[in-house]
């Protein structure tokens, strides 16, 4: 490899004119090219990771990333890495990043770790080269259809405790309006379920004709993929379609952003092609059939999820719905909408947090409720599984309790309109 | 060297396990099944010996409800033949029967070593590797944590009550039930799962169902727990001032 | 009816307790089936171990090399002797033994075989053993046939009593097969710390999750003046040391209090330490065997609690 000739040179004469050696140096081109690039070669011939091989190190990506601001890291770091040589598929840093998205937003290159990220994982995964916790939610996935590695058949055990009925398609055995996709965390985690049965009830008030697919459903699988384990994902997406084919309905509402994000954009690869919409959005097209009895007479401030906003661009409906509820004193923090900050569980970040403990002074879901108590907030509004049972860890971890709780739009609506006793604050 | 490493699925305990307690008999068709943890053990055992030395490992295992997913997987985790021994088999399979099935197959192959995991959930009437060697005639020894290839044989480690361990050396043929392998077991991406799914030939050996000792267990039953733990409700904070208080009371805390 | 055979295990000094149980409960079961009972050892001090049991025979094989256990060597004679004495009941502890010879000698004698015993009982003519399968959730009611079969038991299945007698003593030494050598045997690491000593013992389990979170363990065992000990899962996955081990392979523990986090309490496990004066278990699933024998049980998140608890003993 040719060596770049120096480039400060002790004197240099320019157009007559003598120049010391801390002058001419920027009259010559820097070169880069003593670098061996193999590594990030490597890398970037791995299809979807090209992108990587763009970046000309401007920084903006260091300024958003909220990873870097809790450790060392972000797009740019990552590429200057690979540079010199440091395999990002050995490094840590392959399984720091949540997939916000706030890098892209403001990436002059378009160097995009949406895609860069699964591409090079999947590479890993395939090598068996991922972090223990990861793989063990893969094959709960694998196994379960839900990562927590709860019974596939306990699927749908939640809506026994609903109040109301939640009509499982396969027993209902007739077409519906609104084909509800539930989700992991929303059938099995204790704070999933209040907000399921918050939603059921919700919709039940609405008279909303829906129905949920029960045990067959799965795990969209958005984040596995996100995580590396596309197989995992296809075979997922596969199985749903398949279950979803047996019934017939309008349109699916989902739970969660990222299932709402594979829906919209992965699924109709497979042949799933649906009217999706989130709960929120749905919602808010309801507001004028809904009608409050409660007051929330709390300041209350909403967490833009990364795969609602900045990943499919809603940010209105649900602040619509919130603006709804009588009494709120709706306050925005520094980072919301386009801006908003990542609580951390995207990307399979959701199973890696005793990996990224290492790597990090704080959680993300940590800088958030931090945030969230400066803004002077009582209640934190979230519209992901992901988030009430990350925020809440963080709520007690960084000693708010008792000072923030962390809720669901869901359950905040169905407290506002009656459907529940009380207000489900944390601690 | 040529390993087989034999296989089987295993009732998910993950699931309620499907009794019907007025006949006091298993359902075997209304549960859901898993790779036997040890196996899987056995599995990796058998990699890292390839690895290490060089060795061609054949992953064998009997037809019921999951054997082609187990038997793609422990493909795709680099075992370099599957081989599926097909008949007249369900999954009320008792293990002696399995081990005869295994040692009908085995008898007319070139195998040096085979690795079974050490025992199962379900092995009420006896071990796989046990019963197969003593089917078979050959030696064998179970609970081993490493088995290394040395010349013509084997270099063994057993284990025994305490953490003591034995370093055996054993020619071949020879059985081994693996307790544990060096490393944890491998993932296999679901991709190169479906991959292999897609281009690999699971070889199929048919087996007779020979008659073997039988045990009749007159009933299953789920045990009645002398006592059931006094369960401690509550949240996080409430669960440790009640612990503190239980240590408390019995005098457990130093000050 | 053929005989009761009973074999015996050394241990570091003399036969090992669960062989001795064995001696207890199946002369017993003698008694009460009419039948007679022999005791089969192996080793230089077979017969001077033997001669004192409460048996009517004993065959000592007697073999200097055989003093420690050989997996092909005791398998094979041990076939031969059932062979020859056609014995209702064979018994042999589930130990590492046990497992290789209570399979092997059944099968190579095709008799059935009967693991994980932890009950025999008689009932008019019928002999009934129980066995714990599916990791304890189960029990397995078993009528032995009149042919005769192997039993693997439960060490800790019943107790041992010190009787003793005079039964007719048969010596005889055996050809060791070549195939199988025993190179060395390796003792156990020594480590830092004995967890059989220790009054207090903070455990873990497969919910410990990763080696990063055995701090919290750590860190609770120092609060209370415990040690850290562990399931086999952990050892397995090189993230605390063999030496910690609770259990069938590891150590046998009879602290005053023993803490279980995420173990779900395998047999195996419950082996090495049911006999604590105290045992509180923590894990998600309100229906795990540890339950069972725990005195107080939680189903809260271990990895919160530890902390948790940790923070109020050190503050007391």
């Amino acid at each position: 490899m040719q060596k770049a000739k120096p480039i400060e040179l002790d004197v240099a004469v320019v157009d007559g004119v003598e120049l010391k050696g801390s002058w001419n140096r920027m009259f010559e081109p820097r070169a880069i090219s003593e670098y061996d690039l193999s590594i990030l070669d490597e890398i970037t011939a791995i299809p979807g990771a090209e992108s990587l091989g763009y970046c000309y190190q401007c920084g903006k990506c260091t300024g958003v990333c909220p990873v870097d601001t809790v450790g060392d890291y972000s797009p740019r770091k990552i590429f200057r890495r690979t540079q010199l040589g440091i395999s990002l598929m050995d490094s840590p840093d392959l399984w720091l990043c949540t997939t916000c998205r706030n890098c892209l937003r403001v990436c002059p290159k378009e160097v995009n770790m949406i895609d860069i990220m699964p591409a090079v994982r999947e590479r890993a995964v395939l090598e068996g080269n991922a972090p223990e916790e990861l793989l063990q939610a893969f094959e709960n996935t694998a196994r379960y259809g839900n990562p927590i590695g709860e019974p596939g058949r306990k699927r749908a055990e939640w809506t026994k405790s609903a109040g109301v009925s939640v009509p499982i398609m396969s027993q209902k055995k007739s077409p519906v309006d609104v084909l509800w996709f539930v989700e992991c965390y929303p059938s099995y985690h204790p704070r999933g379920k209040q907000a399921s049965t918050a939603l059921a009830r919700v919709f039940d008030s609405l008279h909303v004709d829906f129905g949920i697919l029960g045990n067959e459903e799965k795990c969209s699988g958005d984040s596995q993929r996100m995580a590396g384990e596309h197989g995992l994902f296809e075979m997922l997406a596969e199985h749903n379609i398949k279950m979803l084919s047996k019934y017939s309905f309008n349109q699916i509402v989902v739970t969660d952003p990222h299932a709402y994000n594979a829906f919209l954009h992965e699924y109709p690869k497979y042949g799933g092609e649906y009217v999706v919409q989130h709960y929120t959005q749905y919602l808010s097209q309801r507001l004028p059939d809904m009608s409050f009895t409660h007051d929330i007479p709390y300041r209350v401030t909403f967490h833009d999820p990364c795969y609602l906003g900045r990943h499919n661009g809603e940010y209105d409906a649900p602040r619509q719905l919130l603006k709804a509820l009588p009494g709120v004193d709706l306050v925005e923090m520094g980072h919301c909408r386009e801006t908003s900050y990542c609580c951390g569980g995207g990307g399979g970040g959701m199973w890696l947090d005793s990996f990224t403990r290492d790597y990090a002074s704080e959680r993300l879901s940590e800088r958030r409720v931090k945030e969230a108590v400066e803004y002077g907030a009582d209640i934190l509004a979230v519209s992901c599984p992901y988030e009430v049972p990350r925020f809440e860890d963080a709520v007690k971890s960084t000693g708010n309790a008792g000072k923030l709780a962390v809720m669901d739009i869901t359950e905040l609506l169905a407290y506002a309109m009656g459907l529940v006793d009380s207000l489900v604050m944390a601690n | 060297m040529h390993i087989a490493v034999l296989m089987k699925s295993v009732p998910d305990l993950v699931e309620d396990i499907a009794l019907d307690e007025h006949e006091g008999q298993i359902l075997f068709d209304e549960m859901s099944y898993v790779p036997s943890e040890w196996d899987d053990q056995a599995l990796e055992e058998a990699l890292v010996i390839k690895e290490e030395s060089g060795a061609e490992v054949t992953a064998v295992s009997i037809e019921t409800q999951d054997s082609d997913n187990l038997l793609f997987t422990a493909l795709a985790k680099g075992s370099d033949n599957a081989v599926k021994l097909v008949g007249d088999f369900d999954l009320s399979l008792t293990n002696r029967q399995r081990a005869q099935i295994f040692a009908d197959y085995l008898h007319k192959q070139p195998f040096d070593l085979i690795l079974s995991g050490v025992q199962a959930i379900d092995d009420v009437d006896g071990q796989i590797p046990g019963l197969v060697a003593g089917i078979m005639g050959w030696p064998h020894a179970s609970v081993v944590t490493e088995v290394r290839v040395k010349d013509q044989g084997i270099i063994l480690r057993q284990e025994y009550a305490g953490g003591l361990v034995a370093e055996i050396e054993s020619s071949t043929p020879v059985v081994v039930g693996i307790q544990a392998a060096r490393k944890p077991p491998r993932y296999a991406s679901i991709a190169k799962v479906r991959q292999v799914a897609k281009s690999r030939q699971i070889e199929e050996v048919e087996v007779p169902l020979s008659n073997v000792p039988a045990l009749t267990v007159r009933r299953f039953y789920k045990p009645v727990a002398s006592a059931h733990a006094e369960m401690v409700d509550g949240d996080v904070e409430d669960v440790a001032a009640r612990i503190a208080e239980i240590l408390q009371e019995r005098n457990l805390l130093r000050r | 009816m053929g005989p009761i055979l009973i074999v015996m295990e050394n241990g570091a000094s003399g036969f090992v307790d669960s062989s001795k149980e064995l001696i207890t409960k199946g002369r017993e079961i003698a008694k009460n089936l009419e039948i007679s009972s022999i005791a089969v050892g192996f080793g230089q001090d077979a017969e001077s171990q033997l001669k004192n049991l409460p048996v009517d025979r004993v065959i000592a094989i007697t073999n200097p090399e055989l003093s420690q256990y050989h997996p092909l060597a005791y398998e094979k004679t041990l076939s031969e002797i059932v062979k020859k004495e056609e014995p209702y009941l064979t018994l042999v502890a589930n130990t590492t033994m046990g497992m290789d010879l209570g399979a092997g000698v059944a099968s190579s004698v095709s008799l059935p075989l009967i693991a994980y015993c932890n009950q025999v009982a008689i009932a008019g003519q019928e002999v009934v053993a129980t066995s714990s399968v599916f990791a304890g959730k189960l029990m397995a009611e078993i009528v032995v046939p009149k042919s005769g079969a192997v039993l693997t038991v439960m060490p800790g299945a019943w107790s041992a009593t010190e009787d003793s007698g005079s039964p007719q003593v048969d010596v005889l030494s055996v050809d060791i097969p070549p195939s199988m050598r025993i190179l060395r045997t390796i003792e156990p690491e020594k480590s830092d710390v004995d967890i059989t000593k220790a009054d207090i013992l903070i455990s873990v389990g497969r919910g410990i999750e990763g080696p990063e979170n055995l701090t919290l363990a750590e860190e609770l065992a120092e609060a209370i003046g415990g040690v850290v000990s562990c399931s086999r899962p952990v050892v397995d996955a090189g993230w605390l040391p063999k030496s910690r081990q609770v259990g069938k392979s590891g150590q046998t523990v009879k602290p005053k209090l023993y803490m279980a986090f995420g173990i779900s309490g395998a047999p195996e496990h419950q082996q090495g330490m049911k006999d604590a004066d105290l045992i509180i278990a923590v894990n998600t699933d309100e229906n795990a065997s540890i339950m069972d024998i725990a005195h107080f049980g939680t189903t809260v998140d271990m990895l919160e609690l530890m902390p948790a608890l940790t923070e109020r003993l050190r503050g007391e």
